[in-house]
């Protein structure tokens, strides 16, 4: 193909505990949950209040600030309860099942008939619109938007991640018609990302320009791609949608019902039969996982990106993982000496860890403190864009606009500096910064 | 009870809220060198990599005992040569143990007493830069030097070549350069001239105490060749690499100097880049001057540069400081090569300053954000011509 990227900068993090590829179905959780904590830069207005029933598809809340957003119920059921937190912030809204779900019907739909309008009508009033991300910011599309393209990456390499064809494989006909929904959104191209040595259905997808990619993680971050195939310049919009979302949007248009089914990868070292699961978003982890040591890490998502959920939380609306890795808090004497705690995973060549060919059982210890930037050239390892990131991470630090804009950060977002956070010696938390600065870019450019 | 209990019982009057809360930087800087925390990720990417800046700066120290044991060696050697004491490696080296170690103390005393200081007032944890500067500032300093100027020189590094800019990650003179600078302009007699190189030269007539590079800066004329055929009978290209020449403590074993770089290298510590640049450079310029040798001195040849005087070891664990360095790829290369020209060029033109190492880094270090800016400039102006493109297309 002529269309292929090949990543070379990245660092692929050997972990145990990868899910086999093997797929079950998980009990049905008495409780779902809805997080608006999942929806960046969204403020919730609430439709439902506790006690209502719902069916699933039927809308709980929509976005105070763009009110045809609207956010529905995975499952049908009654609403339980609104959790609040601090200042009367709406944690999350947990929702009782009922045994057997009844949708909200809209109607078996043809696409091929449908304008753009008609298209993004019907996926703001299902409640599918939250799965299309904006680039940049990493925020919720904006349905008044014309995106110059679309992006789909159908690979992750993050470590343990799920494999995504896999979890698709019966899906071919539900992701064809999602992406048939998705072209009819823009004016430019989807793109589809694959791995390069897969052989999956992804490559007979039509309506789609597709691209093979080789190389280490992030290679299967959809920024990455965009970056390579056609990067995002002040004032553009581009969209991406993850895969299984891809896959909920066309069942959306074959069935007429919001399907939040997902396949999930259950991985990470804690778990001793590490496999996939069938479920729904909102879904609770322990029903997935079972018990575990407390001396254990629940994460929503993967061990750079995910989100930390206790055992009796949810998973996210985003997610298609649950990793469980152990905690790291306990003391190493002497343990910053060089070639010394060789079985801490490190990529620096500080420690013989990086000469082990087998896989790290890596806990969520920081391995050090916070310190100055001192070390310089280990981020832009991991960082296969013509960004400078210890560059760009000093000016959102300081919040200089200019510089930020100048620098490229329309075209990374947070999941691009995972990797950073994980190598830097000085324990410098840079998807954090990234988001901030991000943050501040929405509020003063928009 | 365990060592861990005994810590956690003895840092409790230290923590959040309790009596000497302030005084806890102090503390963690001790007890982090014994365990790496307890802390577990709290935010962003769960797991984190196994180094930390505590590794990665012993590795540096680990990577300068090469050249200090050779250096402590040589502190001797060159002394019981010329008064005809007994030259085996023991008393050597136990003569010259008893001139650096009271120095190397002075430095870290010195040194972390004010690290610690500007941790506590300012309230941050103790950074480890100093853990390397502490032991390269005597390593670049003459035997005889008294250690109060040490202290000083120490002192003004610290506060003025690094606190004052923030503290570590913000200096933009390397630090301990810094220390050297001072003492050699606040301190001349003690720290140039012919008297200084050798243990007691100052005080015994029968000492010299001048190194290649004085000897030859000395020279003036045609006197240079007779002086460079001196230096010839006196010393072969194998003394000059192994390092039994007259020196600063630990900068003139080119072949220690190596296993340091290699140690470097290999762990990735320090930039490859800058080393290979620097050697690059120096050699570019060594050739030009020997190919246009207008005057005597530019017939030394220029892998004799290489080897003599403090090169080596400025551009291995001086140069290569990667606060103060260039800190982006390309950017190393040119400071590399910069580093190395320019060293060379102040050793032949610059009477004043028979070695230029020193100098060459210090200028190269104020220039290194420069290099920096247009080298990211490149990147900003990349996008900058996408944008344009894109915008003559659209109107």
């Amino acid at each position: 193909m002529s269309n292929d990227i090949r990543i070379k900068k990245g660092l692929n993090i050997k972990l145990k505990g990868e899910a086999e590829c093997l797929l079950s179905e998980a009990p049905r959780s008495k409780v779902f949950s809805i997080k608006p904590s999942n929806f960046h830069d969204v403020t919730p207005k609430m439709v439902v209040r506790e006690g209502d029933t719902v069916k699933a598809g039927e809308t709980i809340f929509f976005s105070k600030y763009s009110s045809s957003v609207k956010f529905v119920s995975p499952v049908s059921g009654k609403v339980k309860e609104v959790r609040r937190g601090a200042k009367r912030v709406i944690l999350d809204v947990l929702i009782e099942a009922d045994a057997t779900d009844t949708f909200v019907e809209h109607g078996v739909k043809s696409l091929a008939a449908m304008s753009s309008d008609e298209v993004k009508q019907s996926l703001l009033d299902s409640g599918c619109w939250p799965f299309i991300k904006q680039r940049p910011y990493d925020v919720i599309a904006n349905p008044a938007d014309a995106p110059k393209a679309i992006f789909i990456s159908g690979y992750d390499t993050a470590p343990l991640a799920a494999d995504v064809t896999f979890a698709l494989k019966d899906k071919k006909d539900a992701f064809q018609e999602g992406v048939n929904a998705l072209t009819k959104l823009t004016t430019g191209k989807v793109h589809l990302s694959i791995d390069k040595t897969s052989s999956s259905y992804f490559k007979e997808i039509t309506g789609v320009e597709l691209h093979g990619v080789s190389g280490p993680h992030p290679a299967g971050n959809v920024g990455v791609q965009i970056h390579h195939i056609d990067p995002i310049n002040a004032g553009e919009r581009v969209w991406v949608v993850s895969p299984q979302d891809v896959a909920i949007i066309g069942t959306l248009f074959l069935t007429g019902k919001f399907d939040a089914s997902r396949v999930i990868a259950l991985a990470g070292s804690c778990i001793s039969e590490p496999k996939y699961y069938q479920t729904k978003i909102g879904a609770s982890v322990s029903d997935i996982i079972g018990s575990v040591s407390e001396d254990c890490r629940i994460i929503s998502g993967d061990v750079l990106t995910g989100d930390k959920v206790t055992a009796d939380g949810f998973l996210g609306f985003y997610d298609n993982e649950i990793t469980v890795i152990p905690e790291g808090n306990n003391y190493r004497f002497l343990g910053w000496m060089p070639f010394k705690d060789n079985s801490v995973h490190s990529y620096a060549k500080t420690s013989f860890a990086w000469l082990s060919g087998k896989k790290f059982d890596a806990n969520t210890n920081i391995n050090g403190e916070e310190r100055a930037l001192v070390v310089t050239g280990e981020m832009e390892k991991v960082m296969p864009m013509d960004v400078y990131p210890m560059q760009l991470l000093k000016a959102c630090m300081i919040l200089d606009l200019e510089k930020m804009e100048s620098l490229g950060i329309y075209e990374v977002v947070p999941e691009d500096f995972a990797l950073v956070d994980y190598v830097c010696t000085s324990k410098i938390e840079a998807q954090e910064i990234i988001r901030q600065g991000l943050d501040v870019m929405i509020k003063e450019v928009g | 009870m365990s060592l861990r209990d005994k810590i956690d019982n003895f840092k409790k009057p230290f923590a959040k809220g309790e009596k000497y809360e302030k005084w806890a930087p102090a503390v963690n800087a001790l007890d982090t060198f014994l365990f790496v925390p307890n802390h577990t990720t709290k935010k962003g990417a769960h797991i984190r990599d196994g180094v930390d800046l505590k590794r990665t700066m012993i590795t540096v120290v680990i990577a300068l005992i090469p050249a200090l044991i050779y250096g402590m060696y040589n502190t001797g050697y060159q002394h019981n040569v010329q008064t005809g004491e007994a030259v085996d490696f023991m008393s050597c080296f136990m003569f010259g143990l008893w001139k650096v170690l009271p120095m190397i103390v002075v430095s870290y005393a010195v040194g972390l007493g004010i690290e610690f200081a500007f941790a506590i007032y300012r309230g941050h944890e103790v950074n480890e830069g100093y853990l390397v500067s502490g032991l390269l500032i005597p390593m670049i300093m003459p035997v005889d030097i008294p250690l109060w100027m040490v202290a000083v020189s120490v002192v003004f590094a610290v506060v003025i070549g690094k606190e004052a800019f923030g503290g570590t990650g913000m200096n933009i003179l390397n630090p301990a350069l810094t220390a050297r600078a001072f003492a050699f302009f606040a301190y001349p007699t003690f720290m140039s001239g012919n008297k200084v190189w050798v243990a007691d030269a100052s005080t015994t007539d029968a000492i010299s105490g001048a190194t290649i590079l004085g000897q030859l800066a000395e020279g003036k004329g045609d006197k240079v060749t007779d002086v460079l055929n001196m230096v010839h009978d006196k010393y072969d290209a194998w003394s000059m690499f192994s390092g039994a020449i007259p020196g600063s403590i630990g900068e003139t074993s080119t072949l220690w100097i190596l296993v340091g770089a290699a140690i470097l290298i290999l762990t990735g510590v320090a930039s490859w880049r800058i080393m290979v640049g620097g050697v690059i450079g120096a050699t570019i310029m060594g050739l030009i001057f020997n190919v246009f040798h207008v005057n005597a001195l530019m017939t030394l040849a220029w892998y004799e540069h290489l080897m003599i005087g403090g090169f080596a070891f400025g551009l291995v664990f001086m140069a290569t400081d990667p606060v103060s360095a260039a800190q982006t790829t390309k950017g190393k290369w040119i400071y590399g090569v910069l580093v190395g020209m320019f060293c060379i060029m102040i050793r032949i033109f610059n009477p004043a300053y028979p070695e230029g190492v020193m100098m060459a880094i210090l200028l190269l270090n104020v220039f290194a954000p420069t290099i920096d800016h247009y080298v990211v400039e490149a990147s900003v102006n990349r996008r900058k011509r996408r944008l344009a493109v894109k915008q003559l297309k659209t109107t």
